[in-house]
């Protein structure tokens, strides 16, 4: 009984007839399944199916019959859209360009959000509430919007600051070849550092004061409280954070694609989202998107788990310094 | 180690409280210029505005811009703000429902292997919405749903990440003991959660209708790759199509500038109005 029974032992008790039981037991799964159907029809139809399709589409591609007659059809070609894929230098180009974007991006965002969150949290700060809500503010402008901002920010001629800085003889061009990927981080880093920052700064709030009050017996200055006693403890919050920036850095998309339409630093494959679109929607090879998606789908898997290892590895590294 | 710690301690308080302060400050203004730039550019003509005298208050063209705005090519940016507002906050609500009610019962109900359920659910999380795009596309057309309002619709209702929310607040908002009293009452389960629960974890359900939100008003992948009616569009993918415009003809770029104004404004009102909120309901994410 105690296996199946429903999740409140305690009304199993109280319920005095078995009939009784059964019917709350039927009653309450009959709720459960109307609560969960939805979210798990759609978790079918716009997850599991395509899913399982674009892993089924990566291994057939569509081939003309000889001569072009007859309808198309999908043959099983194994793994030859992988091999065209990780031959193709461009997709790998364009790995490469994510990569990079990462290493810049990631550690700016966790060291700038952290810092911010824990200078926030240091009690020092003036008009901390709408400091808090101007930097959460761009988390409400669109990517979209925030790329054409920062574009036109970029370009001379609308930008004031490229004027301000043409006035002291300094010509940046943002948009040229050293200059557009440290541009899109920036993009990047605006929308989304005040975001985070709350989601550490909530963290911190949950620190037990008591943990605080020793560190300052004990003769810890703000500094290092906060470097070596609040940080260590809003770890959990840090690699979340990290995981999920990870995963959206991944699929930088909206960025490089408005700023394609001004400068010719970026390809139409200019990173692996770009890449899957442009071999979907332009070059109609289906078999071909489906494969890059396949692999970008599998380094994004690969790299969350190494962070969440990472993260495992470092929290038993600490406990055993205890 | 302590020779360059201690001076921190040591520091005169007066001088951290000011590098605090202008290191935050800095933060502010890198935060607040670009969108200050962005009202007064869009109080400029195209002259003013090329003219780089965006900082002086004369040319004043606000309503101008605006009449534009709404004049340009047949008035079908009122279109695409319409499209964006239904798109986000009826599917926004909906989501949002059936998330709390999935996270709900996760949390109140047993069942086999409801963990393994989970961690998939959670998995679903990593899964980039670029790899997902040429299947639903595939999957839309095959089913004559492409380029119609369901095509974008539909997908956006999918929030995993809404799930695990659902079941941390659900955890935390409503004790078990409020649902025995209601079973011994003789209240059906459904009734006891729209009337019961339901209420209580009304400021987790504002939460994740806030995330939904945000998620669906910036949705730009999936419009762009479902349709191809210009009536159809989200703001976002509008405006993105004015963008390129303006590279050829520049008499697009004020109204894209007063465009991008307007797009903002719907979730800054709600962030703003909703605060109280999903304040708390980021808290119960992070701690987690």
């Amino acid at each position: 009984m105690t296996t199946t029974a429903p999740p409140a032992p305690r009304t199993a008790r109280l319920a005095p007839a078995r009939a009784e039981r059964v019917t709350n037991r039927r009653s309450e799964r009959f709720a459960c399944g109307v609560l969960m159907g939805p979210f798990f029809v759609l978790f079918v139809a716009v997850f599991l199916i395509p899913v399982a399709t674009v892993v089924w589409l990566s291994f057939f591609s569509d081939d003309q019959p000889g001569l072009g007659f007859g309808p198309e059809s999908s043959v099983f070609v194994g793994l030859r859209s992988y091999i065209a894929v990780l031959s193709d230098p461009t997709f790998l180009g364009g790995l490469g360009t994510v990569v990079l974007y990462c290493l810049i991006y990631i550690p700016l965002m966790v060291v700038g959000a952290l810092a911010l969150a824990l200078l926030l949290d240091s009690g020092v700060v003036r008009l901390r509430a709408w400091a808090q809500l101007v930097l959460f503010l761009p988390h409400a402008v669109p990517g979209i919007i925030a790329a054409i901002i920062w574009l036109y920010l970029y370009t001379p001629g609308l930008s004031p600051v490229v004027e301000l800085l043409g006035k002291a003889d300094i010509t940046v061009d943002f948009l040229g070849v050293h200059a557009v990927l440290p541009s899109m981080v920036n993009i990047a880093l605006w929308s989304n550092l005040g975001y985070n920052m709350v989601i550490f700064y909530a963290a911190l709030q949950a620190v037990p004061r008591e943990v605080l009050e020793a560190a300052v017996i004990d003769g810890a200055g703000p500094v290092r409280t906060a470097l070596r006693i609040k940080t260590p403890l809003v770890r959990p919050s840090i690699v979340m954070v990290a995981m999920f920036t990870l995963i959206w850095a991944l699929q930088l998309f909206t960025e490089p694609m408005l700023l394609s339409q001004s400068t010719p630093m970026i390809s139409s494959r200019f990173s692996p989202s770009m890449y899957i679109y442009d071999a979907a929607f332009t070059r109609n090879n289906y078999g071909l998107a489906a494969a890059a998606s396949v692999i970008l789908l599998l380094c994004t898997i690969a790299l969350s788990y190494g962070v969440t290892r990472w993260s495992n590895r470092g929290g038993n590294r600490e406990e055993a310094n205890r | 180690m302590t020779v360059t710690d201690a001076p921190a301690a040591l520091r005169p308080r007066l001088l951290g409280r000011t590098t605090v302060n202008v290191v935050v400050a800095v933060a502010v203004l890198y935060t607040l210029l670009p969108v200050l730039w962005l009202v007064l550019a869009a109080s400029k003509d195209r002259d003013a505005l090329f003219g780089s005298e965006v900082l002086s208050l004369s040319d004043f063209s606000f309503a101008q811009n605006l009449r534009d705005l709404f004049g340009m090519d047949g008035g079908i940016y009122g279109r695409w703000y319409a499209n964006s507002l239904l798109y986000a906050v009826l599917g926004a609500a909906i989501s949002a429902l059936v998330s709390v009610g999935c996270g709900y019962a996760f949390d109140k109900y047993r069942f086999r292997h409801k963990e393994k359920l989970f961690g998939l659910l959670l998995a679903a999380v990593m899964v980039p919405q670029t790899v997902l795009a040429l299947p639903l596309y595939l999957i839309a057309s095959g089913t004559g749903l492409v380029n119609t309002f369901w095509s974008v619709f539909i997908p956006v209702l999918f929030n995993p990440f809404g799930v695990y929310l659902g079941r941390i607040f659900s955890q935390g908002y409503v004790p078990n003991e409020v649902l025995e009293a209601a079973r011994m009452d003789g209240a059906s389960e459904l009734k006891t959660y729209v009337r019961v629960s339901l209420r209580m974890m009304g400021p987790g359900l504002v939460t994740i209708f806030l995330f939904q939100l945000t998620a669906i008003w910036n949705n730009f992948f999936l419009p762009m790759v479902m349709l191809s009616d210009q009536k159809l569009y989200p703001v976002s993918l509008g405006l993105y199509t004015w963008n390129s415009s303006a590279t050829v003809s520049p008499e697009y770029y004020p109204v894209v500038i007063m465009g991008s104004l307007l797009a903002v404004l719907p979730l800054i009102v709600a962030f703003v109005l909703l605060q109280r909120f999903w304040r708390s309901g980021l808290t119960a994410g992070a701690v987690k």
